[in-house]
């Protein structure tokens, strides 16, 4: 099995124990992943922007980059989303296909693909998850409570396999926190009133250790854990799983 | 001005923002419990889904047979391609009747169409009789909400309201009152109206039909008091036969405020002995919407509000922030159908989370639409410029790894090197207003993997 690390561009840059952790993760699980070092970015950016047509080159690079691998993991459902979803806007060719159907995010692949459910080791610690929109409603790695009332997904398994630890019950099981990408920028203040929010009903329910799938979110959660100067620590959930092996 | 903006200005008073979200919020969860409760929820959905696809991919026909069968029953059809159109036959038709005095009960359509200042100024006295309708009106605000169009009020605003038009004491909040004072003075309104207007939920083809669904009744009383009923449809408003009816009345309420069902389910087919009933069905816009296949889902819609209310934008922002009959994500992709260059905006004012679309009861695809909306905008011009430019920039830098790591090495050592003040200031970085920049870590991933790769095991 060829397996291919993705780095998002600002994990690469801000976050590289995320990348470091994912890949160490995964050789405990018996993958040898490799970084290709012509990748750069998938281009949502600027898709959401909507300036898709600019990013179309992007998209090419990443396919050229990536078509050679079996799966493509990325610490990141978002960009996986967006790889799986928008990159319909090329020319279907085989290699087009091949990195959009071998795009997984980390949790994903390591739970669909590898069919792991249970991370031995010891993490006592008061968990809060973060579910990314991306993650749960675009690649359905977990319940939406528009749905059901059942509180259950990929992460939520994985994380409670661990000895010790302790689930946050949230009041608002799967909010937004108001990232979006370019969304915080544009709409800088409703961005910030909803990372704000997030960040409180953890608090309130006794979130120490604040973790998620998408390490956008968690970016821009930690930009407010740190402004508030609150006693939360944020980790990727990569960094948790990883940890615990060792 | 853009959404953003306003979106600011609301959320700049943090304590009405808290309650709006939360009373919003408070919504959304009755309606969770309630359409848990029902174990083939997600199958009417799909059933309402296909229903509506079904009828408009056959729209000119259904609107055809629903015309011929409400003629049958007597009423009277008119056809109204804009608001304009529609403005003028229900003036019209009121003159008709040398009638002054009308009442109307929630119609969105006739506030798309802006038909209250239409008529007042045509000397004609049109009175909302639903009291979130009415308190809206004596402010002279817009709704800001489908279901709910004053619940960017909190009661002591009501209470000043009332104060100012309805003669209640100052300072006076007390619900029970203020309701108490609305339902005498609307009374008066009610037997004095020679003309009830009406909005169409749904509109059978089969039998010529209207529903009106009302918690309040209102719409009731004005049709049954009145001598002449005008009820105003937008064409998307058709359902093909009357057993098609329960699949929607069951999604409706539980969809808009968690009930099983309105407390009012109102069919009104003929007029009653010696009175007029005309039905005014109105394009305004609808078929060209209709002629865009990335779009035309949107006209699905049933206006539960149920995309609004779990909406964490919407729910921060406000409905006045929209500036558009129809708010929240479903008028995001409604609006930019109407004027492109106005609405320009408000399919960015989405952090695509895709929540809408999963309430959504007809299931409209809102957020992947607000998505390509981003992308018929970005086409047409109408993002701003600067946006536009740096992310033409950032798409050459990203197809070159080379540029790429450098680009990526400048940002990291910018923020390491540039002092707290330059790098939190307001105007430069948005980002920092709230929160804290990530702290530069001494090597990127990529360089990590580089000394790995050079290091021998
Ligand atoms: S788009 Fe869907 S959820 Fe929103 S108001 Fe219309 S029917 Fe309701």
């Amino acid at each position: 099995m060829k397996v291919a690390l993705f780095v998002p561009c600002y994990v690469d840059q801000f976050y590289p124990q995320v990348g470091i952790a994912s890949l160490q993760l995964l050789e405990k699980l018996g993958v040898k992943a490799e970084f290709p070092a012509a990748q750069t970015c998938c281009g949502q950016p600027l898709a959401n922007s909507g300036c898709e047509k600019d990013a179309l080159p992007i998209y090419r690079h990443y396919v050229d980059t990536f078509s050679d691998y079996d799966y493509v993991v990325a610490p990141s459902g978002s960009c996986v989303y967006h790889v799986r979803k928008h990159f319909d806007k090329l020319e279907q060719t085989p290699a087009v296909q091949q990195v959009r159907t071998s795009a997984y995010d980390l949790i994903d692949f390591i739970t669909t693909v590898l069919g792991v459910t249970e991370i031995p080791g010891t993490f006592p610690h008061r968990v809060g998850l973060h579910l990314s929109c991306h993650g749960q409603r675009g690649l359905h790695q977990a319940n939406e409570s528009e749905i059901t009332p059942v509180r259950d997904g990929q992460l939520r398994r994985l994380l409670g396999s661990l000895n010790g630890i302790e689930l946050t019950e949230l009041d608002r099981n799967d909010e937004c926190c108001g990232f979006g990408g370019t969304f915080c920028v544009s709409e800088a203040a409703i961005s910030a009133r909803m990372g704000q929010d997030r960040v409180a009903d953890h608090e309130r329910n006794g979130t120490t250790v604040l973790t998620g799938g998408d390490m956008s979110c968690l970016m821009h959660l930690e930009g407010i854990v740190r402004r508030r100067q609150l006693p939360m620590r944020v980790l990727h959930a990569a960094e948790i799983l990883n940890g615990t092996l060792s | 001005m853009n959404h953003a903006t306003r979106a600011a200005k609301f959320v700049g008073d943090a304590d009405r923002t808290t309650w709006h979200d939360e009373t919003l919020w408070f919504v959304r969860a009755k309606r969770d419990k309630a359409v848990y409760a029902v174990p083939e929820f997600q199958d009417l959905r799909e059933l309402a889904s296909q229903i509506k696809d079904h009828t408009l991919s056959k729209l000119d026909t259904y609107l055809e047979q629903f015309e011929e069968q409400a003629k049958r029953n007597g009423v009277h059809i008119h056809w109204a391609a804009d608001a304009a159109e529609h403005n003028a036959i229900i003036l019209d038709i009121i003159r008709q009747h040398n009638a002054t005095r009308v009442v109307k009960s929630k119609s969105m359509l006739t506030e798309e169409c802006h038909l209250n200042p239409h008529l007042l100024s045509n000397g004609i006295e049109v009175v909302d009789t639903d009291l979130g309708e009415r308190i809206i009106q004596l402010r002279d605000e817009a709704p800001s909400h489908l279901v709910l169009p004053a619940i960017h009020l909190k009661k002591e605003d009501v209470g000043e309201t009332f104060f100012k038009h309805l003669g209640t004491a100052k300072g006076e909040v007390d619900p029970q009152v203020l309701t108490e004072a609305a339902r005498q003075h609307l009374r008066a309104r009610f037997l004095a109206a020679e003309v009830a207007i009406s909005g169409v939920n749904f509109a059978v083809a089969e039998t010529g039909g209207v529903v009106v669904c009302t918690n309040e009744g209102n719409a009731d009383l004005g049709v049954n008091l009145a001598h002449v009923h005008i009820a105003a449809m937008g064409i998307e408003k058709l359902i093909p036969r009357l057993s098609d009816l329960a699949v929607f009345t069951r999604l409706l309420a539980r969809s808009a405020t968690g009930q099983p069902v309105t407390t009012y389910t109102s069919h009104y087919t003929k007029p009653a002995a010696g009175k007029e009933m005309h039905i005014v069905i109105v394009d305004n816009g609808r078929t060209k919407q209709l002629g865009r296949p990335d779009f035309r889902a949107s006209l699905k819609c049933i206006r539960c509000g149920a995309c609004m209310n779990t909406c964490p934008v919407y729910r921060r922002s406000g409905g006045h922030s929209y500036d558009f009959t129809v708010p929240g994500p479903i008028g995001a992709i409604l609006s930019p159908n109407i004027d492109m260059k106005k609405h320009s905006s408000l399919p960015f004012a989405s952090t695509l989370c895709g929540s809408c679309s999963d309430v959504c009861p007809v299931k409209i695809d809102i957020h992947t639409q607000l998505y390509k909306w981003r992308q018929v905008l970005g086409e047409a011009n109408e993002i701003p410029a600067s946006k536009k430019w740096s992310m033409k920039l950032m798409g050459r830098l990203l197809t070159s790894p080379k540029a790429f790591g450098v680009g990526g090495k400048l940002a990291r050592h910018g923020i390491k090197y540039l002092p707290y003040s330059l790098t939190h200031a307001r105007h430069f970085n948005v980002w920092a207003v709230a929160r804290e920049l990530p702290t530069p870590p001494k090597q990127s991933f990529r360089e990590w993997y580089q000394q790995q790769a050079n290091t021998p095991a």
